[in-house]
């Protein structure tokens, strides 16, 4: 390790040729309106949980659509199922199914150890 | 030679006025026809035009038409059929109105989204909810915008895209003029009164045209307006008849909650629905958004599906005064070219 090491954080760069795509195309493959977000952010404004909690349904699906999936699987379930955000979202996506699929596929990947 | 030479204009608001005078100065035979009772369509609504606070009314009277032996025109005729039989152009209303053509320009413009549709912002139930429409008039009577107990605002917010870029309202377009009108009535509001705060939310700023940027930079710098980028998704109404709003905050990633005095929300244009009834009996067409469909949306933008049938201003999309006249001219140019290649043809 280098003396230096301390001058470099972590970077917080986001690291395209890192791309995790592997919980992205397995929600896009079921529900395709969540290709069509413009991180308008009603869906954050209604959460039941995120007025609750620090969970941000907004930028999970940003994080999701930049390839990074690290501490997903812990912020996901905050997620209380109740609707609202599919109740405003101008793009119709239906957000509640993108989390469902997100939960799915994060088990799926844990049961293959590979998260 | 035969002497086709007449035209029915369909709606009197600006692009209709400007073509029927340009048309009729042109030598033909022009029939103005208005479903209300006089002629100036939207603008008699509005205030202070944007992007420089020219008056309404004087563009409504550079716009009129003035008394020509080859105009006529008829208001309070709600067209509602166009048919076509023996070459010639039929247009009637819900009475007896008939009114015969060669040639048939629509310039029927378009409606205002009706606010209440968008229930959870509580136009209509709260009443110091008002529309940029409402705004306008407030504005036009030369009195103050003041909450409904009288107040001077201390904070208002203004609400970007309502019933335009929202699948929700069926409207997935964006109306185009409402984000520079939400800058122009900012910074009405704070002229009016100096001390209030004023808040857009917006998804995305589209201030497309020309001088709109300078507005916005106005806005920022001589009038601290202050703009937050997320949609609200809710707005709710406090015991004083004071306002809370719930949007998030996404530059910040954070919810966020607002209290205002006065909310406005900027409504946006939608195609007429009588549309669809002027498209019975003959080919015309309307695109995904309901308003007329172009034959070409580069260069024959004009033209609608059904030959002999032409389009001028924002019953194409939606467009501002400035691109509304332009259309409306190249319009009549149109209609121009069309009667002489017609006759060197015969
Ligand atoms: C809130 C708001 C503020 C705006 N402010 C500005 C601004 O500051 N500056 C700017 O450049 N633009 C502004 N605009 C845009 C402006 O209103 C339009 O550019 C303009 O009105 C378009 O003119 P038009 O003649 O195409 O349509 P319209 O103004 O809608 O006129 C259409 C006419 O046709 C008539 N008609 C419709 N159907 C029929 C029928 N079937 N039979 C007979 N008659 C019919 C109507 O009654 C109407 O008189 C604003 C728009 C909105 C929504
Ligand atoms: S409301 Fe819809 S479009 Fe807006 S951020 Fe949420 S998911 Fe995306
Ligand atoms: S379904 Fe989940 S993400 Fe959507 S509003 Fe409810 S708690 Fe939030
Ligand atoms: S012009 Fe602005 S407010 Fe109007 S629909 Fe487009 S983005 Fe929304």
């Amino acid at each position: 390790m280098s003396q230096f090491d301390f001058l470099k954080p972590k970077s917080r760069q986001i690291e395209f040729e890192q791309f995790d795509d592997r919980i992205l195309t397995f929600v896009l493959e079921r529900e395709r309106s969540f290709l069509t977000c413009i991180s308008c952010g009603g869906c954050t404004a209604t959460c039941s949980a995120g007025n609750l909690t620090s969970f941000n349904i907004r930028k999970i699906g940003l994080s999701l659509r930049r390839g990074s999936i690290n501490d997903l699987s812990d912020e996901i379930q905050k997620c209380m199922f109740c609707g609202k955000c599919t109740l405003v979202c101008p793009r119709d996506i239906n957000i509640r199914n993108v989390v469902l699929l997100i939960k799915k596929r994060i088990a799926q990947l844990e049961s293959e150890k590979t998260l | 030679m035969t002497e086709k030479r007449n035209i029915a204009i369909i709606g009197a608001g600006i692009a209709g006025q400007e073509a029927a005078s340009v048309l009729a100065g042109l030598g033909y035979k022009v029939t103005l026809l208005e479903k209300q009772e006089r002629m100036g369509g939207m603008l008699n609504k509005w205030s202070k035009l944007f992007p420089d606070f020219s008056s309404s009314q004087q563009i409504l009277d550079t716009v009129q038409v003035s008394a020509n032996k080859n105009l006529s025109v008829i208001c309070n005729a709600d067209i509602s059929s166009i048919t076509k039989e023996n070459g010639r152009f039929e247009l009637s209303d819900n009475s007896s109105l008939k009114v015969y053509a060669d040639l048939v320009l629509l310039a029927t413009g378009y409606n205002l989204f009706d606010a209440t549709l968008k229930e959870e912002y509580g136009y209509g139930v709260f009443e110091n909810v008002i529309t940029s429409v409402d705004f306008e008039k407030v504005h036009k009577s030369g009195k103050k915008l003041t909450t409904l107990l009288g107040k001077e605002p201390r904070r208002v917010a203004i609400i970007h895209c309502v019933g335009s870029r929202d699948a929700k309202s069926g409207n997935t377009y964006c109306s185009k003029v409402c984000c520079i009108t939400g800058v122009k009535q900012a910074i009405e509001v704070t002229r009016m009164w100096p001390d209030c705060e004023v808040f857009n939310f917006y998804m995305d700023l589209r201030l497309y045209g020309s001088k709109y940027d300078s507005l916005y930079l106005e806005a920022q710098k001589h009038h601290k307006v202050q703009f937050i980028r997320g949609r609200l998704s809710e707005i709710s109404e406090r015991q004083d008849k004071g306002l809370q709003l719930k949007a998030e905050d996404t530059l910040q990633g954070r919810p966020l909650r607002m209290n205002a005095d006065i909310v406005i929300l900027l409504v946006g244009m939608e195609a007429c629905e009588q549309n669809a009834d002027l498209c019975r009996n003959n080919t015309l067409d309307l695109d995904e958004n309901r308003f007329f469909k172009s034959k070409n949306i580069h260069y024959a933008r004009n033209i609608s599906t059904q030959p002999g049938i032409f389009m001028a201003g924002s019953c194409i999309c939606p467009m501002s005064v400035n691109e509304t006249l332009e259309s409306s001219r190249s319009a009549a140019f149109l209609v121009d070219k069309s009667f002489r290649s017609v006759q060197v043809e015969e």
